[in-house]
């Protein structure tokens, strides 16, 4: 079984994330509901290693590393590739002219 | 919304419906929610491009390359001939011990679990893999329903190994543990050179979120207790 560390620590994390992708009303969200629903109906029984629950940890940990990654995956692409060109009024700005202004429009 | 068949997504009091205007219906619960909520993450555009468990499911649905099992399963097995973690250096020796180090002991594992022989090469042909190794994986794979082969696949072709795969979903390693082996040369390089954020970070952070997906969709897809068989039938 995969080293995934402390479940609590998974489902905090798990539970920030979709916070983080749905906004103000993520408490009523049916991922909120369903993952603490999931982790509730498992932590009942006391055996250390239960299967259903390391299933579920490692479902959660893979769910989380989903969220994570499309998160930070599109903080980069915002950040580096969504630009697009400059404008005329940045290149010209770039080297410090102004574009020059016509009242009239274009001639 | 549950219905006979599966589970639907409703957009607005649309159902949704996949490129091929089938409609979308998935036979887990849970995979529904995640799928509606990638949709509810949507804010002002619609960037399919993060919306990895929808694809997934559009894909199963959909079938665009027609595949059926028996292709399905061939394409995931013939990877092994070229599997990432068979596939070894010789020079430069940090990197060979590198791999000898990261990856023997998920080679070894694998010959285990599966009870089969697989080895590694640093010939450019690649690994020698028996058929009985490869019938072994063929019939294992014959075990997962159509829609969770379909993730498997995915999951294969974005790590560039079988054996990876299995382990990931095997939940032998995490997905992280499962990308960092991936891509343990990039690794390697940019530990000697360093680390380009908007090149290297961006890829990384796309294969994580494709692995886990991948992986995800593939266990929701194969829990016998919340998933609706008759939407799985081959």
């Amino acid at each position: 079984m995969a080293a995934l560390g402390a479940p609590l620590r998974t489902l905090r994390a798990l539970l920030r994330e979709l916070r983080l992708a749905a906004g103000r009303s993520y408490r009523d969200s049916p991922a909120y509901r369903h993952v603490l629903a999931a982790f509730r109906a498992h932590r009942v029984t006391s055996e250390k290693l239960c299967r259903a629950q390391q299933e579920l940890h490692f479902q959660a940990a893979t769910y989380l590393c989903l969220l994570r990654s499309v998160r930070e995956h599109q903080a980069l692409h915002r950040e580096y590739h969504g630009r697009g060109e400059r404008s005329p009024q940045e290149v010209a700005g770039l080297v410090g002219f102004r574009l020059p202004q016509q009242p009239g429009g274009k001639g | 919304s549950d219905s006979p068949g599966g589970f639907e997504i409703n957009l607005d009091h649309r159902k949704l419906k996949t490129p091929q205007a089938k409609l979308f219906t998935v036979p887990s619960e849970a995979l529904a929610i995640a799928v509606a909520t990638e949709w509810d993450s949507q804010k002002d555009t619609i960037k399919f491009y993060t919306m990895h468990l929808t694809t997934l499911c559009n894909t199963a649905l959909d079938n665009p390359t027609q595949r059926n099992k028996t292709q399905l399963i061939r394409a995931a097995v013939k990877f092994l001939e070229t599997d990432t973690v068979c596939y070894r250096v010789e020079e430069p020796p940090a990197l060979a011990e590198l791999q000898k180090n990261e990856w023997d002991p998920v080679v070894t594992w694998a010959e285990k679990r599966y009870n089969v022989t697989i080895g590694s090469s640093t010939s450019i042909l690649g690994p020698n893999i028996p058929a009985s190794t490869k019938e072994t994986f063929i019939s294992h794979l014959a075990s997962y329903n159509m829609w969770a082969l379909q993730g498997i696949e995915f999951v294969i072709t974005q790590l560039k190994s079988l054996i990876l795969s299995m382990s990931l979903i095997d939940r032998h390693i995490t997905v992280e543990k499962a990308v960092l082996l991936s891509r343990l040369e990039e690794e390697y390089q940019i530990r000697r050179w360093g680390n380009v954020e908007w090149a290297h970070d961006y890829d990384l952070c796309e294969l994580r979120a494709r692995t886990a997906a991948g992986t995800l969709f593939v266990h929701l897809c194969s829990e016998s207790s919340t998933v609706k068989h008759k939407l799985l039938q081959d």
